[in-house]
């Protein structure tokens, strides 16, 4: 129990995703503008890349290691998680139109991203069994949510602020990131991985 | 010798006008993640120029044959086909090399850069220019990497390729090669280049100023 617990608070926190990964940092800049938006994408993102995972965890077990087609990880992870967001797409559009009008836009953005794709990536490379890929999926979403979320409540508050010209807009964002990923980085150390 | 000077200019572009990094703020994880040492940074960014170069001639022989509903994924599969060579040439060659980029080979595949050039440029060329674009593109990229790892390595451990440059009296900034380092001088060179970016326009006003000028005293006369 300790050990997956360990695996959750790592991966929210010591290992975070975006700010010592550097993955999703595309959504990360984009989405941040606006709080309302940063929380409903990450949320998407982590039941996103939850239900890849499980995906991904069943295609690499059964099928691409029995049969010795490791080498083709990449092609077959792409292109299953692509289309599965596209059909889960499709599904929440004709049965959960109201949803789909909330997290649809988001569905989109997430479909061929880099966080979405390196997770089941990392849980294939670490060789983690099912329950520990699901507490590493569900982990590093949850620390997505977090940084996205902290980022957009700092950079609302900057909207009033007077920065530079030439900083504007993303430099400012970036700098911002970085100190961010500073005060993350305090957490290192707190948990040997 | 026409053709020549717009291969130049469609080369030319990914350098700096529409870097990939700095101007169009593409692939940025990459250009975080991998640039602490500057062997890794050129690695990627080689790896990166071939696969986007590569991706643009195969999408540009085959656009006539791909219905456009299905282009996303004809893309995405060329890709990370691609991306599956350099992997597995890598780990043959470059073992040490493949396990420090470990992770972000792979996610080349889902890079926004390559995926927008085949959509807004080997989908509607020929092969030559498409090459010449992916090849801009991708030299644009490789730049912007080396030139972040080499500060990041010069300040944060003193070296540039391993080799000591600052020495004795220099005492390493080890932020520089950590992750949050790495943010912070984004940040800075994007001001940089917006800065650049503004002198240039700049000055392109004051000259058609000058010549609009020039033809007014000239009409008077």
């Amino acid at each position: 129990m300790g050990e997956y617990f360990t695996l959750f608070m790592g991966a929210v926190i010591v290992n975070n995703f975006v700010l010592t990964r550097f993955l999703g940092l595309c959504i990360f800049f984009g989405v941040s503008k606006n709080l309302n938006a940063s929380v409903g994408m990450g949320m998407a993102v982590t039941s996103i890349m939850t239900l890849s995972s499980i995906l991904a965890w069943a295609v690499y077990n059964f099928v691409l290691h029995p049969f010795g087609l490791t080498f083709l990880t990449t092609v077959v992870f792409v292109v299953l998680i692509a289309s599965f967001v596209q059909l889960l797409e499709m599904i929440i559009k004709k049965h959960a139109p109201a949803l789909y009008n909330m997290w649809g836009i988001y569905l989109v953005l997430i479909a061929t991203n880099c966080i979405v794709l390196g997770v089941p990536l990392l849980n294939a490379e670490s060789n983690f069994n099912f329950a520990k890929s699901i507490v590493h999926a569900v982990g590093s979403g949850v620390g997505f949510a977090l940084a996205i979320i902290l980022m957009a409540s700092l950079r609302e508050k900057l909207q009033y602020a007077d920065i530079p010209k030439s900083l504007e807009g993303l430099g400012i964002a970036f700098i911002l990131a970085g100190m961010l990923a500073l005060s993350f980085f305090g957490f290192s150390g707190m948990i040997p991985l | 010798m026409k053709e020549q000077t717009n291969l130049w200019e469609i080369f030319y572009k990914g350098l700096f006008e529409q870097n990939p990094i700095f101007r169009l703020a593409l692939s940025l994880c990459p250009a975080l993640a991998v640039t602490s040492t500057v062997v890794n940074a050129l690695a990627m960014g080689l790896s990166v120029m071939f696969v986007i170069t590569a991706n643009n001639v195969v999408v540009s022989i085959f656009r006539r044959w791909v219905n456009p509903k299905v282009r996303v994924p004809v893309y995405i599969t060329s890709i990370a086909t691609i991306v599956t060579v350099v992997q597995l040439t890598l780990q043959a060659f470059f073992p040490v090399l493949f396990k420090e980029l470990s992770i972000y080979l792979a996610l080349i595949v889902v890079f926004a850069i390559i995926l927008a050039r085949a959509e807004v440029f080997a989908m509607k060329n020929t092969v030559i220019p498409s090459f010449f674009d992916g090849f801009g593109m991708g030299a644009g990229f490789t730049g912007a990497m080396v030139l972040i790892g080499a500060i990041r390595e010069l300040f944060g451990s003193g070296t540039i390729l391993g080799i000591p440059i600052m020495g004795d009296w220099y005492d390493p900034a080890l932020i520089m090669v950590l992750p949050p380092g790495g943010f912070i001088l984004i940040g800075l060179m994007i001001a940089a280049f917006n800065i650049m970016g503004e002198y240039q326009d700049k000055l392109k006003e004051t000259k058609a100023a000058i010549s609009s000028q020039d033809a007014i005293q000239r009409g008077e006369a």
